[in-house]
């Protein structure tokens, strides 16, 4: 018995000293080794009278528990402290740059592109394309401007023959030709794409940008149209209520046809979409004239509808504060990086058009 | 077309103001462009009085003057003119205001030592007429009370700017506006009654339109007024036609062009003692020539409408008169003209001498055929009354009969345009304040268009009229219905839209440049393809449709480059042309970067952009948009711009029917020719039209899922082969050994150099082999290896490293 608590009082005493992992493991093998102290004590066990073997052991494992516990302890905190020292060590400045990495941009335009169609594809509408090169028939006299018609004066086409029989098309209209030619009644259909016309100032590119709208049915009348374009305007700048004035115009393609204003105000130097005593004009639109219809091949007593066309250039720049329309076409790197998108920032429906 | 509201109430009866006016014109589709407040501008110039005037102390011409201008005090003003004298009545300027003709603002200004407040006007300097020879001189029965008030009226001088519609001809004069907004009930029409003219002789000039083949002249009236005396208009004349912008010349000339924008009836002077026997109206032969009164000579060519008499060609009909014989001061008997010319013809000869004119932008859109009549009245009575002399009957040639036209109208047309209704009742009110002559006949309306609306010839143009009146704001919204029958995009369109987004994601900023380019630029680019000339370019340098996206790329990236940028991703995704026929043209994407990757960067060695970085954006994207990119096919033809030795071209298969991509270094002669300054450039173009839809679509279900628990091994092989042999050949040779088991094949070291024959490469492969069904054995695996060695070996000559 007084040996067992000699052991214990004088291994407690020695771990208690300032022990690296070595000397732990020494004292450890010492106590519990093959012929450790508590090991040895453990083999007498047999040696003791009945009545005084249950008495040993369980003194005998009191000590045995109490060092075990005290040893593991000791090794937990050396190791613990060991692998702070090493972290310690390893510590670095993580205000360090990270490893490069690239982010790429979508053009403005592009991104309208998406938005717009996003927005009409959810009342129904699909994309047509067509053609950048046209014919002078599907350009102008399928849609109801003939030759020596003023109205060809509103567009200063570029030509590609000297017959002026190829042309490169003024609005995304011809779509609407070549849709309606190549289909069957109802059309409903936008058609965004390049446009082009020989005009070059502070406020007209070469090249530009627009949306063609084509909803032809039975019984579209124009309260069809406004309800269109009011919900698509009220969607495009993500706003609830849109100030909108439909005003009578001239379109050779169209008859009635309409210019449409848009509400706004400038506060604090910058536009306000959809409120304010100002006006902006952004689209022309009408209903389908019968003689395009008649053109097409669709009978004009049977079908009837709307069409628009929208600048999306002049969209892009309203909605996003962009005020030279020239720099669409600069490419300068840094209005690029400043204007563009995040190629993972898609339009869409149930998300909303943008973050 | 310019109006004042001034002129309007000469036809318009309203109690509206100016700005509920210009508000109805806007929504009955005159849209106002502008309103031009010179009354701001002119509101500071007052009548004032010279009270004292003496010589400069220290210049002869000049003259210090004492001024009244109502204010107490009078003001000092240095004047130059040799009429400033004591008690002239006169128009001053104060300081700040703008001098009409120079657009100069007045400062206080020393001039000579003595300090001037101001400045006394000419007439010409208020663009009030010629007369610059000295200050303005006021009559003193009507001045004389009205010293220190403004000169110019203010009410008159709002010029209202209306944008008028190429259908509408009718707006042209101000009655026509007049007109539509006493239709919109803005006010009341007045008849105009014009006295009537004593008419005592023939007209004696013999006027003959030649009835020849396209004679574009149907008819031709002509009065004769003989011994006036031609002047400077009135005040009242002078005002209206310097409201408008315009000149004032003289009475006669003033008379034509006030009845032309009164009425929209343009009409013509000759000086009758300078036409050489009659006039013919007849169609030119190709070289003629006149001169107009642009001071122009002009070359005519076959069949343009001209206006001669036996000396030649006097002007061309309805566009431009001649010098020969114009009015002038002097003149003392006139021949008034008023004809109809067709709109065709007089477009055409116009846009080929480009002329533009007044008259010209009035008969091209269709001038009232029956308003001949009319306008020789109103010019005959203001020149009888300004200018005195005899007028003669009316000479009414003409070489058929215009009618007016009718239409039928079903007034339920109406509401299945508009979508909402107005009674029949109420659309005949709006069609009779336009002009229309109505009867109704079983529920239809019988309708008479007017003579002055050319541009109305069917039942919807009829609608349009009563909507617009009615107006656009009666229109009532239907919200879209929230369906769709068919899908939005289709799949070339999903196509083009992933790549857009899927190349961009890769780091590159998306560009749009123009379709066209310059021609010297798209020449190294073109390869065999077409050059698409545009027959009128804005500029030289955008002369030609592009053939490829790297013309304009290149350019744009060289300006960034310009911009102190080095490291560049720049794509754009667009049409490329091929011909000139609509359809000729292919979708591309098409990319260049530049410069190094990881420049400058603390963490990773910097190293120049390659090939091998465009290849991998290419096969990445092909891959998102759902190709599979171990089937892809490479070689190494490529078009003339890249580099011959650093570039290939990627196809779906190996049957290489379409190239699907190019990629690689951009040929360095072509960085030279055009001067880019760049450590490396690269590039690639991706041809969405040749791409086929992947056989497998999101929407389809997927292959059997199968994997593999067993062990893998895996096992490094090296072959010596010619350096000529493509390395997709040797793993496609080891893929097929046992497509089974082979799950990838790994390229990781290509050495050539010390030990290895000068004609030879050294390709190290990792090859990973696993099986579905078993751990393979040692055994199993020799034999793989035997057999991927004396594969390579048979099938590609090379020889195994040991």
């Amino acid at each position: 018995m007084s040996d067992i608590k000699k052991i214990k009082d004088d291994f407690l005493l020695k771990l208690k000293e300032n022990l690296d992992l070595n000397q732990v493991n020494q004292i450890k093998t010492e106590l519990f080794g093959k012929t450790g102290l508590i090991s040895s004590q453990f083999k007498q066990l047999g040696k003791l009278a009945e009545d005084e073997r249950k008495k040993f052991a369980s003194d005998l494992n009191l000590v045995k528990n109490e060092l075990e516990n005290l040893i593991t302890t000791k090794i937990n905190d050396i190791e613990t402290k060991e692998i702070n020292k090493k972290l310690e060590k390893e510590k670095i400045d993580i205000t360090l740059p990270e490893r490069p990495f690239v982010q790429g941009k979508i053009h403005p335009v592009s991104q309208v592109i998406d938005e717009i169609s996003s927005i009409f594809s959810e009342i129904g509408f699909s994309v047509e394309e067509g053609p950048d090169v046209e014919n002078e028939y599907n350009n102008f006299t399928a849609l109801n401007t003939p030759d020596n018609h003023p109205a060809r004066d509103m567009h200063d086409t570029f030509y590609l023959d000297d017959a002026k029989e190829l042309l490169l098309r003024t609005h995304t209209s011809p779509v609407q030709i070549r849709t309606m030619l190549n289909d069957k009644p109802p059309f409903k259909i936008i058609a965004p794409g390049r446009t082009y016309r020989s005009d070059s100032d502070q406020t007209h590119t070469p090249m530009f940008h627009q949306v063609e709208g084509l909803h032809i049915d039975k019984n579209i009348n124009m309260g069809h149209l406004k309800g269109c374009l009011n919900y698509f305007i009220k969607e495009f700048f993500e706003v609830d209520k849109i100030k909108m004035r439909f005003r009578p115009s001239h379109f050779p393609f169209t008859e009635p046809s309409a210019e449409v204003d848009i509400g706004y105000e400038i506060k604090d130097g910058k536009i306000v979409i959809g409120e304010g005593d100002k006006w902006l004009e952004v689209l022309g639109c009408g209903m389908v004239h019968p003689n395009v219809l008649k053109n097409v091949k669709v009978n004009p007593d049977e079908f009837q509808g709307y069409a628009f066309g929208i600048g999306i250039d002049r969209l892009a720049m309203l909605k996003y504060g962009i005020n030279d329309l020239r720099a669409f076409f600069d490419c300068d790197y840094r209005w690029l990086n400043h204007f563009g998108f995040d190629p993972i920032d898609v339009p869409t429906n149930y998300r909303g058009l943008s973050r | 077309m310019k109006i004042t509201t001034a002129w309007l109430k000469d036809h318009l009866d309203t109690k509206l103001n100016e700005n509920q006016i210009i508000d109805k014109l806007t929504d009955i589709g005159l849209e106002v462009e502008g309103v031009d407040s010179q009354s701001g501008e002119l509101d500071e110039f007052l009548i004032a009085k010279i009270l004292k005037a003496e010589k400069h102390p220290d210049a002869d011409r000049l003259r210090v003057c004492d001024v009244d201008i109502g204010s107490g005090e009078p003001v000092k003003v240095v004047c130059g003119a040799p009429n400033a004298k004591e008690g002239l009545l006169t128009i001053y300027a104060p300081p700040g205001a703008v001098v009409p003709k120079s657009q100069m603002k007045l400062v206080v200004s020393k001039i000579r030592g003595v300090t001037s407040y101001g400045m006394l006007c000419s007439e010409s300097e208020l663009n009030l007429s010629n007369e610059s020879d000295g200050i303005t001189e006021l009559l003193p029965e009507k001045y004389n009370k009205k010293v220190g008030e403004n000169y110019f009226p203010k009410k008159n001088l709002n010029v209202i700017d209306i944008s008028i519609t190429p259908n509408r001809a009718d707006c042209l004069g101000v009655r026509g506006i007049a007109r539509d907004l006493a239709a919109a009930g803005v006010g009341i029409l007045i008849n105009q009654k014009e006295k009537k003219l004593d008419k005592k002789n023939k007209q004696t000039i013999s006027v003959k339109i030649k009835n020849e083949k396209n004679q574009a002249c149907i008819s031709f009236g002509s009065c004769l007024i003989k011994g006036v005396k031609n002047t400077e208009s009135p005040e009242w004349l002078k005002d209206k036609i310097i409201s408008l912008g315009q000149k004032p010349i003289s009475a006669i000339v003033d008379i034509t062009n006030y009845v032309m924008f009164d009425l929209n009836r343009p009409l013509h002077a000759y000086d009758v003692d300078k036409i050489d026997k009659g006039i013919v109206v007849r169609n030119s032969k190709k070289g003629e020539t006149f001169e107009a009164l642009d001071n122009k000579e002009y070359e005519l060519e076959d069949e343009m409408c001209v206006i001669s008499d036996a000396s030649g060609v006097l002007g061309l009909g309805g566009i431009i008169g001649g010098t020969k014989t114009g009015t002038e001061l002097d003149t003392k008997n006139v021949l008034i003209e008023s004809a109809y010319f067709s709109p065709r013809s007089i477009r055409k000869s116009s846009k080929i001498l480009n002329i533009d004119t007044d008259a010209k932008f009035r008969f091209e859109r269709g001038i009232d055929p029956l308003s001949i009549d009319q306008g020789l009245e109103r010019a005959a009575n203001l020149i009888q009354e300004i200018c005195g002399g005899e007028v003669s009957e009316f000479d009414i040639q003409k070489i058929e009969d215009v009618k007016k036209k009718s239409l039928k109208f079903d007034p339920s047309l109406f509401e299945k345009i508009t979508g909402f209704n107005i009674n029949t009742k109420e659309m005949i009110t709006i069609l009779d304040n336009l002009g229309f002559e109505i009867k109704e006949n079983k529920g239809l309306l019988d309708l008479v268009i007017p003579s002055w609306r050319p541009d109305i010839s069917q039942e919807v143009d009829v609608v349009e009229e009563l909507v617009r009146i009615k107006g656009y704001d009666q229109i009532k919204i239907i919200e879209p219905e929230k369906v769709r029958k068919k899908q939005t995009l289709n799949l070339e369109q999903k196509l083009f839209h992933f790549l857009q987004r899927s190349i961009a994601s890769k780091g590159y900023f998306e560009a749009i440049t123009w379709s066209f380019t310059d021609s010297k630029i798209n020449q190294l680019f073109i390869e065999n393809n077409k050059e698409i000339k545009i027959i009128n370019p804005i500029s030289s340098d955008l002369n030609v449709l592009r053939s490829s996206i790297f013309s304009n790329l290149i350019i744009h990236l060289n300006k960034n480059l310009g911009r102190g940028f080095k490291d560049l991703s720049l794509f754009e995704i667009g049409p490329i042309f091929l011909g000139s026929e609509p359809g000729e043209q292919q979708t591309v994407v098409c990319g260049l970067r530049s410069g190094k990757l990881a420049r400058q960067s603390w963490l990773e060695k910097e190293r120049l952009i390659d090939l091998f970085d465009v290849k991998s954006d290419v096969i990445k994207s092909l891959a998102e948009a759902g190709y599979n990119k171990d089937k892809l096919y490479i070689d190494d033809e490529t078009p003339n711009y890249y580099h011959p030795g650093k570039s290939g071209r990627i196809f779906l298969n190996k049957a290489k029917e379409k190239v699907v991509a190019y990629f690689g270094d951009i040929h360095p002669s072509i960085l030279k020719k055009l001067d880019i300054k760049t450590e490396a450039l690269v590039g690639f173009e991706i041809f969405l039209d040749n791409l086929k839809h992947p056989k497998k679509s999101l929407k389809d279900q997927k292959t059997q899922y199968k994997y593999s628990d067993f062990q893998k091994s895996e096992r490094d092989f090296a072959f010596v082969l010619d350096k000529s042999f493509k390395v997709q050949e040797l793993i496609e040779t080891i893929s097929n050994v046992d497509k089974e088991l082979i799950k990838s094949v790994k390229v990781f070291d290509v050495y050539e150099g010390t030990n290895i024959p000068e004609d030879k490469k050294s390709v190290a492969l990792n090859v990973t082999i696993q099986s579905l069904e078993k751990t393979l054995t040692e055994d199993d695996l020799k034999k793989i290896n035997q057999l991927i060695i004396s594969a390579v070996e048979s099938k590609t000559g090379a020889k195994i490293r040991s």
